[in-house]
């Protein structure tokens, strides 16, 4: 056993964990944030996303060790506890982005990512080359590109309106 | 319409916690004291086990308990089973085999399970279970359905020799063969339907618990019936009396068919939650689901089509055999039987069929229902031999089709199914328009400029669905019924909840039925909630799948709804004090007819419970009534959907430029949703079509057993789907719905290759047509890429 001390969702945590642990068993069960999904043992699924230091990190693929004194956002903590949803959740929402709900919450994750490198008017070929790593089985694709595009421009309007405060 | 009734495209009332990370998914719930279990599954594909000793295992840091199917047998826990007989020709039943939950004296598919091990946390399970020594004697194994019941090939199990479960006909074989003599072109087609893994999102996962001072059991499961999994594993794997196991079917990430049938996981997990004091927590990781999930597909058919002169269909005649797998998996014989060979008319007037069925044995995992179940098999026969037939017959694939559609209804086919109303025709007329199907010659000419070869592809499909009516299921030899329930709990504050037998895992009933009850009851759908999953909660449901959840699930509640209606006339009556038959209902409110007395919704509902206005001799309190819905025929969604390819001959790709779908669900409810179903069904079958296929090598061995392996259709797969609908109404219930879930899965793998063969002029196309089938079928055909010099 050893301890790693990293911030998930705004808070500092210290765990003392087998060194085997990864970075979503660490979430799922010693922090009981199970909105991160395990979909598939070969990194292909992407159910798995977070952001890790801003960037998008599929949480299977890491070891819980790698990240002392990390930063990660989850699912959980991309929109305030009492607050209004994220604009890429609520584009999901309004764009049936999604069926049996598994896979969504690595979906917004990679979303929120891919919005962070390649900007606020994302195209369709994109979107869908960017989804490289995200596997869903409900829903075909369709809405989720449609989400995603709604959800990144939504989030130009959100930023803009935080920078004019 | 109102802005969330029936027709309505309401946002989803399910999705705020799928959004937020919020879902109660089986693996993110956790029992107090749990314990985790990990199983010991067999590496041989066909081996007799001489001794299996867990002592090393045993001994391991965190272990509870090692068990293996000596010690189930000793507790007279029974095997599973398959619960629909199927008769052969010759009359005899079908040979089912012993299925114990944990194998016994043989293994019959790598991945069987044979030993589990229990311990405090999953890393400790999974260590002792590398410490299980099986001892195996290893025997010869046959993978191939083609092969299992050729001489020489190894026999699995002794209560079916040459591996044959059962050989199953349908139709009449003499009119078939007269006709075939009469006619003037016969179109033949070998024709294998890839074996196929369903792969939901969520791996399956059982959580399993036991109350030693009360007795019972519960059972937390990935199940897409959790009443069915009740009843199966209390009456017949005698795991408990029914009224002592719960059986809870949470959030459930996608099924697919995958996730109706029991397990073995589930047993052995209630089983040892009961033995050894601690609740058992198994979940399958990815590699599991891929060995040990019940496939789908794997026919291989020998199918020819006769026509006459002029192109009219006179007969056909099929012979399948069927993979079944090392098991007889709980709806198995039904799916290569019952459920495709009754297809086998498509949307056509054939005036004589006959097939038969061969279902085998052979060492990989057992194969059941997979979206589609048996439909998608018999669409892609039929349509790819009308789209060949069409070519060899010089006739443009379009107008073949329509000059052999089922024009008038109901139409009796020679395979049992009565088609009840439709209008083919309109379909067709409308998918062709959408697609440009006359503008096609020109994007032909256009992508060869391009270096590419283009195609086009029809499928024109047809399924029964709405599953199903009960009595009609037992003749044909099923051993449940198939109605749905549904019972209607009006709250005093007038607020409704539902509970229903369906179990939604992903189709999104908690928005739909409720769009259903808000319309009907004229209250906001705010105000509705639906409760199902939990044996606890509904009393008995059958679950969903076979597109059954809008037209049973939905005419259940409907039922319900009826006789809510009546009850709350009475109680208006009462306290409006006007006669029963004067009272009228509409949009939540209670009038007397002709007067201006009414009262709301909310008032009769408070009324009913406080019971002030009546006495107990003129009225029963309350406003809670129950319906249980049994269809009176099976649905028949149909359609059209059209494919076009371009395919790069330098390297056999295939890129999907344009989908067009047009398909005839008879009412929608929420037209969002059912699109939604329509987009997955499609990617589903285009990855059947394109790039999926469960491979076991000549050993037995699962060669695809990971994503890795396995390739599953991604977001670059597709453009943007065209998808409409025509309307023809379904005259057998009461909302005139058909059902929407399976028919993407049915109709695009024959879009798919008939595109594909279109643009590179040769039918040597199998599934899945990956870039080097199709590059070495097109080195065949006169449309290769010239090479250089």
């Amino acid at each position: 056993m050893a301890a790693v001390s990293l911030t998930v969702n705004g808070k500092p945590v210290t765990a003392d964990v087998d060194p085997r642990t990864l970075l979503v068993q660490l979430l799922r069960e010693n922090l009981r944030l199970t909105g991160t999904h395990v979909g598939c043992d070969t990194s292909q699924c992407g159910a798995c996303v977070v952001l890790v230091n801003g960037k998008a990190v599929k949480s299977c693929t890491v070891l819980a060790l790698q990240l002392d004194s990390a930063d990660v956002l989850t699912i959980e903590g991309l929109a305030p506890a009492d607050g209004p949803l994220h604009p890429m959740q609520e584009a999901f929402r309004e764009n049936h982005g999604l069926q049996c709900g598994y896979c969504t919450p690595g979906m917004i994750m990679t979303a929120v990512d891919m919005v962070r490198r390649k900007g606020h008017e994302l195209d369709d070929h994109t979107i869908r080359e960017e989804l490289e790593g995200n596997l869903c089985r409900c829903t075909g694709y369709h809405n989720i590109v449609k989400a995603i595009a709604a959800g990144a421009r939504a989030m130009k309007s959100a930023g803009t309106a935080k920078a004019a405060e | 319409m109102s802005a969330t009734g029936i027709g309505a495209a309401v946002r989803r009332k399910e999705d705020h916690r799928f959004i937020t990370g919020k879902g109660h998914y089986t693996d993110d719930i956790s029992r107090p004291g749990q314990s985790y279990a990990f199983f010991v599954r067999s590496p041989h594909a066909h081996a007799t086990i001489k001794s299996i000793d867990i002592k090393a295992a045993a001994a391991m840091p965190g272990v509870f308990a090692v068990l293996t199917g000596a010690e189930l047998a000793a507790d007279k826990i029974g095997n599973l089973i398959c619960g629909w007989m199927i008769h052969s020709k010759d009359g005899s039943p079908m040979k089912m085999a012993p299925h114990p939950a944990l194998a016994v004296g043989k293994v019959c598919y790598v991945g069987d399970p044979v030993a589990v091990v229990i311990a405090a946390t999953l890393a400790q399970a999974r260590d002792a279970a590398e410490k299980v020594k099986v001892d195996y004697a290893v025997l010869p194994a046959v993978a191939d359905p083609a092969g299992a019941q050729k001489p020489g090939a190894a026999q699995i199990h002794e209560v079916a020799p040459k591996n044959t479960i059962y050989q199953w006909h349908i139709g009449e074989a003499k009119g078939v063969d007269a006709a075939f003599k009469s006619a003037k072109h016969i179109t033949k087609l070998e024709i294998v339907n890839n074996r196929l893994v369903p792969n939901p999102m969520e791996p399956r996962a059982a959580i399993a618990e036991y109350d030693a001072g009360s007795g019972q059991l519960t059972l937390w499961n990935t199940s897409q019936n959790p009443h069915v999994a009740r009843l199966v594993i209390a009456a017949f794997v005698g795991m408990a009396p029914e009224h002592k196991l719960r059986v809870v079917a949470p959030d459930v990430g996608g099924g697919f068919g995958s996730k109706i049938f029991i397990y073995p996981e589930e047993v052995v997990a209630l089983w040892a939650a009961r033995r050894i004091g601690r609740p058992v927590k198994w979940a399958a990781d990815r590699s599991e689901a891929f060995l040990a999930d019940a496939h789908g597909r794997d026919h291989v058919t020998h199918a020819e089509m006769a026509f006459d002169a002029e192109g009219k269909i006179l007969g056909l005649r099929a012979k399948t055999i069927a993979n079944i797998g090392g098991y007889m998996s709980t709806f198995s014989s039904a799916i290569p039987t019952y459920m495709y060979a009754t297809l086998l008319s498509g949307q056509y007037a054939i005036p004589h069929i006959y097939c038969e069925v061969d279902a085998v044995y052979t060492n990989t995992v057992p194969v059941d229902a997979y979206r589609g179940a048996g439909r998608p098999e018999a669409s892609f026969v039929v349509e790819r031999l009308i789209e060949v037939g069409a070519r060899e017959l010089g006739q443009d694939p379009a107008e073949l089709r329509r000059k052999n559609f089922v024009r008038a209804f109901p139409h009796q086919t020679p395979v049992i199914m009565a088609y009840d109303a439709g209008d083919y025709n309109a379909s067709l007329k409308k998918a062709m328009e959408l697609a440009d199907y006359k503008g096609f010659a020109k994007r032909k000419r256009e992508a060869a400029r391009h270096g590419k070869l283009r195609g086009i592809g029809i499928s024109a499909y047809i399924e029964a669905c709405g599953i199903a009516p009960s009595q009609a299921v037992g003749s044909l030899g099923g051993g449940v019924g198939l109605w749905e329930s549904a019972e209607v709990r009006v709250n005093p504050t007038g607020s409704v909840e539902i509970l229903t037998g369906c179990h939604s895992h992903g189709q999104g009933h908690e928005t739909t039925f409720a769009q259903l009850v808000s319309e009907r009851l004229g209250i906001p759908i705010e105000n509705v909630s639906i409760v199902h999953g939990d044996t606890d909660k509904v009393q008995f449901g059958m679950g969903t799948y076979g597109s059954r959840s809008g037209p049973v699930g939905m005419s259940a509640i409907v039922k319900a709804l009826d006789k809510i209606e009546a009850k709350a006339k009475k109680v208006a009556a009462f306290v409006l004090e006007a006669a029963e038959g004067d009272i009228e209902f509409k949009d939540g409110k209670f009038t007397v007819a002709g007067t201006d007395k009414s009262a709301a919704w909310g008032d009769i509902a408070l009324n009913a419970y406080i019971a002030h206005k009546f006495t107990g001799q003129q009225l029963e309190p309350g406003l809670k009534e129950g319906a249980f819905y049994d269809p009176t025929n099976f649905t028949f969604p149909s359609g059209v959907h059209i494919c076009e390819v371009e395919v790069d001959p330098e390297t056999g790709n295939t890129e999907i430029v344009a989908w067009t779908a047009v398909d005839d669900f008879g009412v929608v409810i929420n037209p969002m949703i059912v699109e939604g179903q329509v987009h997955g069904g499609i990617a589903q079958g285009v990855g059947q079509a394109l790039c999926e296929g469960a491979v076991y090598d000549k050993e037995g061995q699962l060669v695809t057993g990971s994503f890795m392996d396995y390739a599953m259709p991604r977001a670059d797969y597709f453009p943007t789907l065209k998808v409409d609908t025509t309307v023809t109404k379904c005259p057998s219930n009461p909302l005139g719905i058909k059902g929407c879930g399976e028919a993407g899965a049915i109709a695009a793998p024959a879009a798919v290759i008939n595109a594909i063969t279109d643009a590179i002029g040769t039918e040597a196309v199998a599934m899945p047509a990956t870039p080097p089938t199709v590059w070495a079928a097109l080195q065949k055909s006169s449309r290769a890429a010239p090479r250089a010099a």
